[in-house]
């Protein structure tokens, strides 16, 4: 980029570069001279699915202990090297992929790929590092079983996904951590960490050849034999009728609700559609129809919004909103007329003018640093979206109708067939 | 990389901000007024925040639900905080549109309503707000040691309120409460993006200047004395990870040793990140994890600092392993605090944390939001001058400095101790 100005600064061809180096790993960059940092974000296949059923959180475990020890350097002193730069480097898992974040100086960037590369390609899952990070992730889970919000959102899933392997905790439970032994983490990585179908964005104050450079330096050497395809995704059943749950947490003050169905999947043809939509009916302004209803309203709730989550597999789209446990009913139903309405009516012109402006005019606020533009290129090379999508954007928003939308609504969301989960006393 | 700076004030008092930033087509307005739970007495807590509230509840010329709409539509992104000292107001909008935003701002400096329905309405979204919090053990505790360590001063209780408040306070009390601090010579105004200066100045003239400016508001004058000795407290409630939250009483933002505590932070438990729009790092190098997560007293723990306008508290946070009883993780932290006041630190931890300030700004000026952010933000405790200096004034800080500043505030007779006991199993 040359011009100071760079008011069409949407991610492009242009400006895009994107390499596969001879391993496989494919290397997106664009440059970002604003600020004089740099991030780096990426994924690749490790994730949850391979989990066997008796050792669930066993990905989630592995990416944990990747910065715990590499055959080169300890725990403290990995960090200590990241620390000490003001950089930071983290790995998490997924169900499909796990991945990582890091950001740093730019004059930092060869350390922090350094890191990355050793913690991927190198990690020694060292025993006592191992026993503490268990304790870690236990007492994670311990912390989770009472929270409210993420009780009801682990009793929705396993009420939409039943049998499907997205209804299993990506984090495990307290069983199932208890039994990963060292060699269950030393054999995950062994089979299924490696270059192929490994994706990593580099973003910020850097040239697009000089970060190239710098990753093929880190990673282009890396070579697995026998890297593990990731197992085949069954189909969803969809639910016959409508499944209520409630998970009993006594002693608290607010109850949490999230009631939902399946959703598109990211590539699906009715994404944009449904995306849209459920900007309506739960996102747009104060939190969309869902807001206006049980919020602004009704007065029951300081939060009540619907989310679309798209992804590689058939996704869910749900409504969640925190009450007194004395409103849980009225809200519940709030929200499931809401849904009739949406499945009845769809939405109206001036609705959908809106929430296109929307989605429209957020583009450049959302890719205003280094972290969401990486974000964005990510998103263009999981879902194949193309180069150009960020360009085409606006176009795609537009080209969506009302009718689209009722029908995206109408395939998607049947109000006599919803999941329904309440976390609370 | 420097971007051109223009300070003014307006005849009425209305202090205003404004930096070019011409790297998006983006501009993010702030309008930040000194007011917050610290101007609130008993009988009234929370008053600020739900002022907050009804800041989004329409005026005649924007009603309710017209305004958040206007806002989507344009593809802005608009939210407000309030904070002990400060109620902030921003929107972040294609540059071409921020003039809704200008608009707006001046017009709910004056003209909201507070309709009886609409606070009927809010007081029940806000008691369900508290009941949220509630729900977590840290809020729980958190309020408890703050309660504790303030008798006096209204830093004594959390910014949402108490409940018995929030079931009372009327609409004419949250409108006098309005009326009374948001006036234009109690406000500051920052704007940074993508705009030409002399024709946003006009703007903003041409918009804010007619507001006529009020009487300087009344301030709660209720200094906090001297705390006496350890103040030790135990909070129980569902769960079963029992929490440790430990404060010290420390100076004011303003206050020249709050510099050397920011250093101290860094080192003892990672460095503080002032940045609201923008992550922080990790600190698993820093002291406190080293003692005590390596060694297994807690499984994570969290320090930070404020920058407030009166002294305040900088606060430890520890996740009780658990294998551990408190008492023990306790002790373990207080022989680390012992060292701090004992040894001195050395100047190259000194500028390890210099290292990780400089690059949390680095981070934090990648989205405009963040910097026009900063323009108020040190406004509200000290001034613009706090945080351009901030890198050089971490520099000037010595060795001796950080021990003396160890030794002066991290004392037991100026800190409170409070417990999570958890009430389903584990040890406490």
């Amino acid at each position: 980029m040359t011009s100071k100005k760079v008011h069409t600064a949407l991610p492009g061809p242009n400006d895009i570069y994107r390499e596969v180096l001879p391993n496989g790993i494919t290397v997106l960059t664009r440059a970002n001279f604003n600020s004089p940092s740099v991030v780096i974000s990426g994924y690749f296949d490790a994730g949850a699915l391979f989990d066997p059923d008796e050792k669930l959180g066993l990905a989630d475990f592995v990416a944990s202990a990747l910065m715990r020890g590499t055959k080169k350097h300890t725990f403290d002193e990995m960090y200590n090297i990241l620390e000490s730069a003001g950089a930071s480097l983290g790995f998490s898992a997924g169900v499909h992929k796990s991945g990582f974040n890091g950001r740093a100086l730019a004059e930092d960037l060869s350390l922090l790929l350094g890191l990355l590369a050793e913690a991927l390609t190198q990690p020694a899952f060292p025993k006592a590092e191992m026993e503490k990070l268990r304790a870690q992730l236990l007492t994670g889970l311990a912390i989770s079983a009472e929270d409210t919000s993420e009780m009801a959102s682990e009793t929705f899933d396993k009420i939409l996904y039943r049998d499907h392997p997205y209804s299993r905790p990506e984090e495990g439970t307290p069983e199932t951590v208890k039994r990963i032994t060292r060699d269950d983490l030393v054999k995950f990585h062994g089979e299924c960490y490696g270059p192929r179908g490994m994706v990593i964005a580099v973003v910020g104050a850097v040239e697009a050849e000089e970060a190239v450079r710098q990753v093929k330096r880190a990673l282009g050497g890396w070579q697995v034999r026998g890297q593990k395809e990731p197992p085949a995704l069954p189909d969803v059943k969809p639910l016959r009728k409508t499944i209520s749950k409630h998970h009993r947490m006594p002693g608290k003050s607010q109850s949490d609700i999230v009631i939902g169905t399946n959703g598109p999947k990211r590539r699906d043809a009715e994404y944009m559609a449904a995306s849209l939509g459920n900007n309506i009916l739960g996102q747009f302004g104060m939190m969309g129809r869902i807001g206006d209803a049980v919020r602004e309203r009704a007065g029951l709730a300081y939060y009540a919004y619907s989310s679309l989550y798209a992804g590689i597999g058939p996704g869910s789209w749900e409504v969640s909103a925190g009450v007194n446990p004395s409103n849980v009913t009225r809200a519940t139903r709030l929200i499931v007329d809401e849904l009739k309405r949406f499945v009845q009516e769809g939405v109206t012109e001036d609705e959908l003018a809106d929430s296109k402006a929307n989605f429209i005019g957020r583009l450049p606020l959302s890719l205003e640093s280094n972290g969401g533009v990486a974000g964005a290129l990510l998103n263009i090379e999981r879902y194949g979206l193309g180069m150009d999508y960020y360009l085409r954007y606006a176009d795609l928003v537009n080209a969506v109708t009302r009718e689209e939308v009722l029908s995206a609504a109408r395939k998607f969301i049947d109000p006599q067939r919803l999941a329904i989960a309440v976390a609370g006393p | 990389m420097k971007n051109p700076l223009t300070v003014t004030t307006l005849s009425n008092g209305l202090k205003v901000f404004l930096k070019e930033i011409h790297t998006a087509p983006i501009i993010s307005s702030w309008m930040w007024y000194r007011v917050g739970s610290r101007d609130e007495v008993q009988g009234r807590t929370g008053i600020s925040h739900w002022v907050e509230h009804m800041q989004f509840k329409g005026t005649p010329q924007f009603p309710a639900n017209v305004l958040d709409k206007a806002i989507s539509r344009e593809g802005g992104t608009w939210n407000a905080m309030t904070y002990l000292d400060w109620t902030a107001y921003y929107e972040t909008m294609p540059a071409a549109k921020i003039d809704l935003a200008l608009r707006l701002e001046a017009d709910r400096m004056v003209n909201s309503q507070f309709d009886e329905k609409e606070v009927a309405s809010e007081r029940t979204v806000i008691i369900s707000e508290r009941e949220g919090n509630e729900n977590e053990p840290l809020f729980q505790l958190g309020e408890a040691v703050q309660q504790a360590a303030f008798r006096i001063h209204p830093y004594h209780h959390e910014i949402i309120g108490d409940m018995a408040d929030l079931h009372a306070m009327t609409r004419d009390d949250l409108y006098s409460h309005y009326r009374a601090f948001y006036i234009p010579n109690n406000a500051v105004m920052a704007v940074a993006g993508d705009f030409d200066t002399p024709s946003m100045l006009a703007r903003i003239r041409e918009l804010f200047e007619p507001i006529p400016a009020g009487p300087p508001p009344v301030r709660v004058a209720r200094p906090e004395g001297e705390q006496r000795g350890e103040i030790r407290l135990s909070v129980e409630g569902p769960g079963s990870t029992t929490y440790l939250q430990v404060c010290y009483r420390v100076p004011a933002a303003s206050h020249p040793d709050f510099f050397p505590l920011i250093v101290l932070d860094s080192l003892l438990a990672g460095p503080s990140n002032f940045n609201m729009f923008s992550g922080g790092i990790s600190n698993k190098t820093s002291r406190l994890y080293r003692a005590l997560v390596d060694k297994e007293y807690a499984v994570s723990v969290y320090g930070g600092a404020h920058a407030t306008v009166d002294p305040f508290l900088y606060s430890i946070v520890l996740t009780v392993h658990p294998k551990r009883k408190a008492e023990e993780a306790l002790a373990a932290l207080d022989r680390e605090i012992e060292r701090l006041r004992r040894e001195k630190v050395t100047k190259a931890e000194i500028a390890r944390a210099i290292k990780q300030a400089r690059a949390l700004f680095a981070y934090g000026s990648e989205n405009i939001t963040n910097q026009a952010f900063w323009m108020g933000y040190s406004e509200m405790f000290a001034d613009y001058g706090w945080f351009e200096s901030y890198l050089e004034r971490l520099a000037a800080v010595t060795v001796k400095d950080v021990q003396r500043v160890a030794n002066e505030y991290f004392k037991p007779q100026r800190r409170v101790v409070g417990t999570y006991v958890p009430l389903n199993g584990g040890q406490a």
